[in-house]
């Protein structure tokens, strides 16, 4: 409606240049998958060229920019689904990377000559984002009773039952040495390699704009309402008639997904899996990455868990070589990478004491034009000009 | 009427009552919060709850909204069954567990030894964990008629009582404080919308009309519940008389049979406190709906109820027209307080 308001009053004033961008904004705003297409391939594009440019040409090689970009991807990937069980339904989730792991070892075992199984790729996206989401719900069910602190603490249990399953089963992972030689994806013609992360660049872009157009549709829907409806107060959610069981769960499953897909895409990255890669550190990150970003905003989190990943994988380590040779008393010395988590924690304790609600906080969405039939009752000449 | 006749309901029974309340009792530990209470609502009246403080009309409330369930009673809505003592219910835990057992038991036995084999039954195993309890817990129709069939019972919750045409509002205040007006409306039209996630994922033609008719409904509940125009204001920055009529609007979506008001004039000047009980007799008169009501403020029960029953205590002590209550020399006693003429 505001925007309505704003159109109104600019075509009374005569200002016909801002109609154009304005249809564009409408445009976008009725067709939003379009828009979110459209704006993860300008990104796509602009960050490869942006890293060419100085100060970022300095920091790394465009190819190594675009492997860090890719971790970066990975990271969003996990924070955007943290996000829908934490931001969207409040379920307090600490063991996320759990189902990283259960992805990443899926592939691992499936796609490896651990087993001598050989199975492509492509299809194993799917298992092992459907194998994540089993365990999404096998942690779900039992912890549907639980709320806030406990629930907490069963998924931190879960989160450190995993890892440590992966490590002792010897015989079923090869324990802590984990499992070497992954396959890396395939395509006729395309190569996938650590010299090469264009492909996986591609891919990733690609899974990340299929995952945002569907979080998005999700959360507008009955069910992403009803997800909200038990973060703001489960009680009165349930006496709204929402299943507040199979909503839970569903939480968890689809969270647990996003985190699958992740696992496949990190596992045949590194063409390694290993337990000491889904530690606490990694749950704690991605749970970092959601509340900096602005829990229950999809744009916020996907950014915040970018700039955070940046930061740490990149930012820090310049830093550190910048600052040495300035020969600076105490800064010099400083490994800024060994402090991560240090600077981790300051940053999450200044954010809960300055701005809460996180960098990107959830705006609320004014309804379009077309939907806000609801406003036209009210304001009919209002809302019927700006169309014309 | 007098407290001699809790054993039998005061108005008799009959086919078309939306509610019928068998002898609930409800006890907390030692507190006997209800005891033995007889009710019955016919269909389109407006009956009222009334009582001192702690007499426990919200319990009762919360018996009925399926939120705590009867020591002992039970409750018929529309004819059916749904609220009483769980059943059988130690039977249930044995069904989920004993598939995944078998399997797990199996596997052992057959794969002799081999770790491998094991863990691959075991995984077996826990898939079929993983399946059966959480449909056990999400409880569909087709696995709640499967438990009845072996004879077990469990009271139904919020959820279902809401799809069996209950809605209610709550004493102190319950809204989804983040959400806007129409989105806590939506979320009460919930049952009422059929697309599925897969229908919203694929946006398809079916989901789109739906939610696009949804919100054309939901503006109309907020019409009715006079907050036309109100619809993109976040429920937390809506005045509290608004808040209170936001709640209404949102047990109005679940299309009810029968509306559960507790005290929805609670903390409102007498001009607000006169637009509720106008909007709750336009409730009866344009929608057909059946009002249970629960209220202090003696001017908007005795001007709008056709029946009011009197508690104290956790007892019924009086059933009756508002003439009759305010005739009747316990309630008097109790909570009405000498007539000050």
């Amino acid at each position: 409606m505001t925007r309505q308001r704003g159109t109104v009053e600019d075509s009374e004033t005569g200002a016909t240049a801002l109609g154009s961008t304005d249809r564009l904004f409408d445009f976008f705003g009725r067709h939003r998958s379009v828009a979110i297409m459209a704006a993860m391939l300008l990104v796509a594009i602009a960050l490869p060229l942006i890293v060419l440019a100085p100060p970022f040409s300095g920091f790394n090689t465009q190819g190594v920019w675009i492997d860090n970009f890719n971790g970066a991807g990975i990271y969003v990937l996990l924070a955007l689904g943290l996000n829908v069980v934490v931001g969207l339904a409040g379920l307090l989730d600490l063991g996320y990377a759990a189902f990283f792991a259960i992805g990443a070892y899926t592939y691992g075992l499936l796609a490896s000559s651990f087993y001598g199984i050989h199975v492509p790729f492509w299809p194993m996206l799917i298992v092992g984002a459907l194998v994540a989401a089993l365990f999404g719900i096998a942690l779900g069910a039992p912890t549907l009773r639980l709320r806030g602190d406990y629930l907490a603490i069963v998924t931190l249990g879960f989160g450190e039952i995993v890892p440590v399953v992966f490590t002792n089963s010897d015989a079923l992972t090869n324990g802590t040495n984990g499992i070497s030689g992954v396959d890396r994806p395939s395509l006729p013609g395309i190569i996938f390699g650590a010299s090469n992360p264009v492909p996986f660049y591609v891919t990733m872009v690609v899974m990340l704009t299929i995952v945002l157009i569907l979080l998005y549709r999700l959360q507008d829907s009955r069910l992403g309402r009803a997800w909200m409806a038990i973060r703001e107060d489960e009680l009165a959610a349930a006496s709204s008639g929402v299943n507040t069981i199979t909503t839970k769960l569903l939480a968890f499953a689809l969270g647990a997904t996003t985190s699958g897909l992740a696992g496949v895409f990190a596992a045949s990255r590194l063409v390694f899996v290993s337990p000491d890669q889904f530690g606490f550190t990694v749950s704690f990150t991605i749970l970092a990455m959601v509340v900096l970003g602005g829990m229950g905003n999809i744009w916020g989190v996907a950014i915040g868990a970018f700039v955070v990943f940046i930061v740490q994988s990149v930012v820090l380590k310049q830093l550190t070589n910048f600052l040495q040779p300035l020969n600076i008393p105490f800064l010099s010395s400083i490994d800024f990478l060994q402090y991560q988590f240090l600077l981790f924690g300051i940053a999450l304790v200044a954010m809960m004491l300055l701005r809460p609600e996180g960098l990107f906080p959830s705006s609320r969405r004014r309804r379009e034009l077309h939907t806000a039939q609801g406003d036209d009752l009210s304001s009919p000449q209002e809302s019927a000009e700006p169309l014309t | 009427m007098t407290a001699t006749a809790q054993a039998a309901p005061a108005v008799p029974e009959t086919p078309d009552d939306v509610l019928i309340a068998r002898s609930i009792t409800k006890q907390f530990g030692g507190l006997v919060a209800l005891r033995n209470i007889e009710f019955v609502i016919p269909r389109r009246a407006i009956v009222s709850l009334i009582g001192p403080n702690g007499a426990g009309k919200t319990t009762f409330f919360n018996v009925i909204a399926g939120l705590i369930p009867p020591t002992s009673g039970s409750i018929e809505l529309s004819g059916m069954r749904l609220i009483a003592p769980a059943r059988r219910a130690w039977l249930e835990p044995l069904l989920w567990f004993a598939p995944p057992l078998l399997v797990l038991l199996i596997g052992i036995l057959v794969s002799g030894g081999n770790i491998q084999l094991v863990a691959l039954w075991g995984l077996l195993a826990l898939l079929l964990a993983t399946l059966i309890l959480p449909t056990a817990m999400a409880r569909p129709a087709w696995y709640e008629s499967f438990i009845r069939r072996l004879g077990i019972f469990r009271s139904a919750r919020p959820n279902d009582i809401v799809r069996s045409g209950v809605g209610r509002t709550f004493q102190n205040i319950r809204l989804f404080h983040n959400m806007t007006a129409l989105e806590n409306v939506l979320v009460g039209m919930h049952l009422k919308l059929r697309s599925t996630p897969v229908d919203a994922v694929l946006s398809t033609p079916r989901h789109r009309a739906e939610e696009e008719e949804a919100r054309v409904r939901a503006a109309r509940y907020l019409e009715l519940a006079g907050l036309r125009g109100r619809d993109d204001e976040l429920a937390r920055n809506l005045p509290y008389g608004d808040q209170r009529r936001l709640e209404i609007a949102r047990a109005l979506a679940c299309e009810p049979v029968l509306l559960l008001l507790d005290e929805p004039t609670a903390g409102m000047n007498p001009r607000e406190t006169g637009e509720i009980t106008a909007l709750i007799g336009r409730l009866r008169t344009e929608l057909g709906l059946t009002v249970l009501l629960i209220e202090h403020d003696m001017r908007v029960v005795m001007g709008i109820s056709d029946r009011i029953t009197v508690l104290d205590q956790g007892e019924r002590i009086a059933e009756g027209t508002p003439e009759e209550i305010r005739r009747n020399p316990r309630v008097i006693e109790a909570y009405l307080g000498k007539p000050p003429s």
